[in-house]
């Protein structure tokens, strides 16, 4: 059964609209990376399916249940979607870091809030806190952050806050992590050392969905790709299909700019 | 001599920090829910909210201290005669009737904290704006609710950008306290103005600007340790 099933998206902002029936599906464990050129819709989609906007049509499921559907508003409250939203980890372009929590606490706020809803936390209070902590920590480690715990945000380099944004939207052990181009707002030195971070969940077996404009990297990193087009999905595949293979004109197009670009 | 004038002006001077905490203790809260009306999704209340603002920055603070003071009392007066004279009567009337002049001291509270209250909350809502949306929904896409969003991301980071125009706007406070005297609520300036009238003396007046300069001093350096404190993080 696949881990998320997106069916059919709608989405309109105004007059424009901006995805004209979206549909896909990943597996646990895949790689999934959404290319395509500016405005074609790739953040909409991914903020549509994670309840940062709401679709105008359409189904998401994941595991099976269905968390989303445009037409039946009856399963929409605030709290469940807060709930369905804990399927999903979300790392932004911009990073987003809290700047007034050191890196430690940027990791465990959310889920030390979350423990709170434990029935068991007042009993285990501490016990409960510490494990948060240990597996901030673990995880902190894992981006290569352990030296800069107590680090403020606005102390780190950019490649830095966004390792440790990818470290607090793991902390929640989400089914599925997002990424919204991570390295477009890092100079290329520091784009490297993300890509190295991203491609060593890959291999750990987290479930990711990556839009990025890094063909090559996306090539290597992920088991499928998708190529967007004007709010519809023009092409998708394995990577030696999509990249190496286009059979879609835009496509071709697309990565016929981006080569010569590079 | 001296002694006396530093002692009644001492007095004076209770009354002034009276009201200055009394007024800040109750308009920042107030503010703050006043700036969520301004800030509303629902048009009428914000529309509301947003005219009960612009009337109350848009007077003096001297005429809502009389409006406030005399209001209810004129009103209570004009319902009793009315009612006497035959001209109006029913429930409403005679609850307005009802209506009698507020303590003097409350009144002016009463005015001063709504006064404050509205230009705190554009202050608010200036800084709840300045904070940019990627906050709100990286919060949001951690699983927080609303509440959480607001009070462990959002409110810290206002509260450092407020800071400087809050510190402004707390030290006007501190000298408007001087039109207490509008509606004889008897604060320092009020008690340095007997010495003219009873011995001739003007020096008392202007020596209530050691109290006011003291006092402002205090709250600058406060505001600026404050500020040091919260200089740990950039926004
Ligand atoms: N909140 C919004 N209000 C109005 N229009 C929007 C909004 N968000 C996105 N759009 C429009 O939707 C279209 C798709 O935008 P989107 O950000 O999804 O593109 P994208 O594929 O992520 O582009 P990029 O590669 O530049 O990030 C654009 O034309 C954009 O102007
Ligand atoms: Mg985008």
């Amino acid at each position: 059964m696949s881990i998320l099933k997106v069916e059919n998206i709608y989405k309109r902002f105004g007059k424009i609209e901006v995805l004209k029936g979206v549909s896909f599906e990943m597996n646990k464990g895949e790689v999934l990376s959404i290319l395509g050129s500016s405005g074609s819709g790739k953040t909409t989609l991914l903020r549509c399916i994670n309840f940062l906007e709401k679709a105008d049509g359409g189904v998401i499921s994941v595991d099976g249940d269905v968390i989303f559907d445009a037409s039946d508003k009856s399963k929409m409250t605030a709290a469940d979607i807060r709930r369905s939203q804990l399927n999903f980890g979300m790392v932004f372009q911009s990073f987003n870091l809290f700047p007034q929590y050191n890196v430690l606490e940027n990791v465990t706020l959310a889920p030390k809030l979350l423990a709170k809803e434990d029935p068991n936390y007042h009993a285990n209070k501490k016990a409960i806190l510490a494990e948060i902590d240990e597996h901030a920590k673990e995880l902190l480690a894992r981006v290569g952050l352990s030296e800069k715990l107590d680090s403020y945000p606005c102390q780190l380099s950019g490649g830095q806050q966004q390792r440790v944004s990818i470290a607090r939207a793991l902390a929640l052990k989400p089914k599925i992590l997002f990424f919204d181009e991570p390295t477009s707002a890092l100079d290329p030195e520091l784009t490297g050392e993300i890509l190295k971070v991203i491609r060593s969940l890959a291999q750990q077996n987290i479930t990711m969905v990556i839009v990025t404009h890094e063909i090559g990297f996306a090539k290597n990193v992920s088991d499928r790709i998708i190529f967007m087009d004007n709010g519809v999905i023009a092409e998708q595949g394995t990577p030696a299909e999509v990249i190496d293979n286009p059979k879609n004109e835009r496509t071709k197009a697309f990565l016929n700019l981006i080569s010569q670009k590079e | 001599m001296f002694l006396q004038v530093t002692m009644s002006l001492l007095e004076g001077f209770k009354t002034t920090f009276n009201i200055f905490i009394l007024t800040l203790l109750f308009a920042l809260p107030l503010g703050l829910i006043i700036s969520f009306g301004s800030m509303c999704k629902v048009k009428f209340i914000k529309w509301f909210v947003k005219t009960f603002i612009w009337i109350i920055r848009g007077t003096p603070l001297m005429l809502q201290l009389i409006v406030v003071y005399y209001g209810p009392g004129l009103i209570g007066t004009w319902a009793q005669e009315a009612i006497k004279t035959g001209v109006a009567s029913g429930a409403i009337m005679e609850w307005l009737a009802s209506w009698h002049v507020f303590e003097r001291f409350f009144a002016l509270i009463l005015a001063f904290v709504i006064n404050y209250a509205c230009y705190f909350s554009e202050i608010f809502r200036g800084g709840i704006e300045s904070i940019p949306r990627g906050q709100y929904e990286a919060g949001q896409v951690l699983g927080m609710t609303k509440v959480q969003v607001f009070f462990k991301v959002v409110l810290m980071q206002v509260v450092k950008r407020i800071i400087p125009p809050m510190s402004n706007e707390i030290i006007t406070l501190v000298k408007d306290t001087s039109l207490a005297r509008i509606i004889m609520v008897y604060e320092i300036i009020w008690n340095a103005q007997k010495y003219i009238k009873s011995e001739g003396l003007l020096w008392p007046l202007f020596y209530t600007a050691v109290y006011y300069l003291l006092f402002c001093g205090i709250l600058t350096l406060l505001f600026g340790y404050i500020e040091k404190k919260l200089d740990y993080y950039k926004i």
